[in-house]
């Protein structure tokens, strides 16, 4: 047993946080906040050619063949300074579900375009009436001849308004609240019948309600079989909330480290603020939240690099630590600061956002916690 | 990075559990009884088990071949003590006093006659000490004690009270800081003694705890000659070598496993027993509760892995070992109380009433809970944190 970073570990998460500190400054963040595309395309293929969008994707399609632990470590310094762009929906809702369900010449087709990072993707589950269970998909989708017609609404995609593929998952048989009859359709993001608009979200990404309005899918544009996608969209969101994990870890991290270094500076009384116990005990605390978050991360990370049967647990377990304990760091960060951090000026306010999001997503601590309640045998 | 254990860390897991399962004497388990709860028949068990422990050279596993010990590495204790807590063994608050605290220290600071008399049979749970660390003026803050040792001659006179000293009755040796210089700043007149408890002139008297045991003491040293010999290492250097052991504490990083028993008996319990209609296990609050239990329980033993591997690659934990003690303690509290809420009434009944869910081991662990004050308030702790772990000025 040994919780420290491994060598290689190490020198990927200096690098890709060296690189972040050079290419992802807090005036890019602004710019962005306001910028249509939402990311600066120079940034991404700089991330490409450093083969970051092919992590974990086999050398075979040209990536780096990595692991859960390398994409956690990448997210986690994106993360620290919450990177915009399309890292997370391409890779990891997008690569992650090719690598697991597609067949050869889906990989072939897709994986290598991810890799250079000349393919942007998104996902698309979530529609009116669903918190996080994707057995209550009711958009359907219609055989007709060679293709199928998808007609319905989807909401909360990540990057829908830049992406080349969108994953859509859709009704091909059975009634909402059925597992059966689900369907991972690639849908053209350029097609037509596919319409765009921006959601305003909490933490100023680009989430975006996608009409689908009779979309043309051809039959062979299916991942996995066809009203079998369940249990592909299970992994995935195990995955997808694990890798949101990571990434609110990094951004809570950044807050309490910049929390640390101010309690050593701002004197209130003739003292640093960091002397007195009242900012002590809260920043205690914080660091339990912190490490607490890290680690549980890093176990179901690496639990799921050995593909055992805990990591199912461990994800969820760590989801549902990982919302509430960021969330507690950064509003402490908030109130350590004083009203400082109350202005726009300061990054906080994007570590505050960031973190509740990504407890928002893929699965509430409810969600997760319920889970782990039926691991349990309840 | 890296979760697992190697084949022969298992293989020792293995035997340690195959040993307590085997030999923990079903007497111990009808008694039911946890820590700072004993009465003589249990500390007769648990004497006969520290010795066992003792003989398999259990008690020593880390400690350099020199002074009798076997050189495992750091996760053999973390697996003795995953496999202990797991179990429920005789409890062990005597040997964590003696093996866990004072021993390092006398290894470090200790003389070479303080060694070779003390070491080979604590290691054998053949010698127990006591803490006299606590006096009535002094709890948090333990540099303010007031108890004199006066060198006259080849000895130190010994003047003064100490109080919540747990099995002070039943203890061998007291491990002692007292004052030995008057007018030097708090902190550096202060020095550390092995003080044998059958020296005339000291007077015990016994404290009832919350749990209805005899388990702390007063303590009072009237013109206690203690032999020079017994001073440990140097002279108003005391406070420093006893934070030292401080962060030796071992933290109870085993206490998870603790919580994984507790837990597998809380979750069957649930889905057999029907309450206003439903199982308990289908009541959505419930499962709710229970998973989050689950979820603080892994973080914990996710946070006592974390002291383990600082450990493990030779550091020495500081603010490590007291995140994992102000976590133990604070989830054990919460832990009680959830249960408690989860049984509704019947989380009334203590041991040994007739309709008690669990023979009242969750009323029991209730009781506990205040205990966490114990080897530093999770004030202290938190400071400790602050200061040693984040660098925060001291206030």
């Amino acid at each position: 047993m040994d919780l420290d970073l491994t060598r290689d570990q190490k020198i990927l998460f200096n690098s890709a946080k060296e690189f972040l500190k050079k290419e992802c400054s807090t005036s890019l963040l602004r710019e962005m906040k306001d910028d249509a595309n939402g990311y600066p395309p120079k940034m991404w293929k700089k991330m490409a050619e450093l083969g970051w969008p092919g992590v974990m994707i086999p050398e075979e399609f040209g990536g780096m063949a990595g692991n859960f632990i390398d994409l956690v470590l990448l997210l986690e310094a994106m993360g620290e300074v919450n990177c915009p762009g399309p890292f997370f929906s391409t890779v990891v809702l997008g690569a992650l579900p090719v690598m697991n369900a597609g067949t050869p010449e889906q990989k072939k087709e897709i994986l290598p375009k991810i890799a250079d990072g000349a393919m942007i993707m998104a996902y698309a589950m979530n529609e009116a009436g669903i918190h996080y269970d994707a057995s209550f998909v009711a958009m359907p989708a219609k055989a007709d001849g060679d293709a199928y017609i998808l007609n319905g609404t989807k909401l909360f995609v990540e990057n829908a308004h830049i992406a080349d593929l969108i994953l859509c998952v859709a009704r091909t048989e059975g009634v909402p609240g059925s597992k059966d009859g689900l369907t991972l359709f690639m849908v053209d993001g350029k097609s037509k019948g596919v319409r765009t608009s921006m959601l305003t979200t909490l933490a100023f990404d680009k989430q975006c309600e996608v009409v689908f309005d009779d979309a043309r899918v051809d039959k062979d544009r299916i991942l996995g079989r066809p009203g079998k996608a369940f249990e592909i969209i299970e992994t995935l969101t195990e995955q997808a909330a694990l890798a949101k994990c990571a990434e609110m870890v990094g951004s809570a991290q950044r807050a309490f480290d910049q929390t640390v270094a101010y309690a050593k500076e701002r004197k209130q009384f003739d003292k640093p603020i960091g002397s007195f116990q009242a900012i002590q005990h809260h920043m205690a605390n914080m660091i339990m939240d912190m490490d607490g978050a890290r680690f549980m991360t890093y176990r179901a990370a690496w639990e799921m690099t050995r593909d055992l049967p805990s990591a199912s647990m461990s994800a969820s377990m760590a989801k549902a630590w990982t919302g509430n304990a960021t969330h507690k760091i950064a509003l402490l960060a908030h109130q350590i600061h004083g009203a400082i951090a109350f202005c726009e000026e300061l990054d906080l306010h994007l570590h505050y956002r960031r973190t509740k999001a990504g407890s928002l997503s893929f699965g509430d601590e409810d969600y997760h916690l319920e889970k782990v309640a039926r691991h349990l045998g309840l | 990075m890296n979760f697992s254990f190697t084949t022969e860390q298992e293989a020792f897991r293995t035997e340690v559990r195959e040993f307590m399962e085997k030999e923990v004497p079903s007497r111990w388990r009808e008694l039911g009884y946890g820590i700072w709860e004993e009465d003589d028949e249990s500390w007769e068990l648990t004497s006969q088990w520290v010795k066992k422990l003792g003989q398999k050279g259990w008690l020593s596993l880390t400690w350099p071949k020199e002074f009798g010990g076997q050189e495992r590495s750091h996760i053999y204790q973390l697996i003795l003590d995953e496999e202990t807590a797991r179990v429920g063994t005789p409890s062990g608050i005597e040997s964590m006093i003696t093996i866990g605290w004072v021993c390092p220290t006398i290894m470090v600071f200790g003389s070479p006659e303080q060694k070779e008399t003390i070491l080979p049979k604590a290691s054998k749970g053949e010698l127990i000490f006591c803490l006299g660390y606590s006096e009535p003026g002094a709890g948090s803050d333990l540099a303010s004690v007031t108890t004199t040792a006066v060198e006259e001659g080849d000895e130190f006179i010994l003047n003064g009270q100490k109080v919540w000293t747990t099995i002070a009755h039943r203890a061998d040796y007291c491990w002692l800081v007292a004052r030995t210089d008057l007018d030097a700043p708090k902190h550096k007149g202060l020095s550390m003694f092995i003080v044998d408890m059958k020296t005339p002139g000291i007077k015990i008297n016994p404290l009832t705890n919350i749990l209805g045991f005899h388990s702390f003491n007063e303590v009072f040293f009237d013109n206690v000659r203690i032999p020079r010999k017994n001073l440990v290492g140097q002279k108003n250097l005391g406070w420093y070598q006893l934070a030292m052991a401080l962060d030796h504490e071992r933290s109870g990083v085993g206490s998870p496993a603790a919580m994984d028993r507790m837990l597998h008996e809380l979750i069957r319990y649930c889905k057999t027993t029907r309450r206003d209609g439903k199982f308990l296990a289908d009541d959505p609050s419930v499962r709710k509760r229970i998973a989050r239990l689950a979820v603080e329980k892994d973080v914990l033993r996710m946070i006592c892995y974390r002291v383990t591997s600082v450990q493990e690659k030779g550091g020495v934990p500081n603010y490590e070992a007291s995140t994992a003690k102000v976590f133990t303690t604070e989830l054990m509290d919460r832990f009680a109380n959830t249960v408690l809420d989860i049984l509704g009434p019947y989380g009334q009944l203590d041991r040994n009433s007739r309709l008690a869910p669990f023979n009242g081991l969750f009323v029991r662990q209730f009781l506990h809970s205040p205990s966490s004050v114990g080897g530093g308030t999770s004030e202290i702790q938190r400071n400790i944190i602050a200061m040693r772990g984040l660098g925060l000025p001291r206030g």
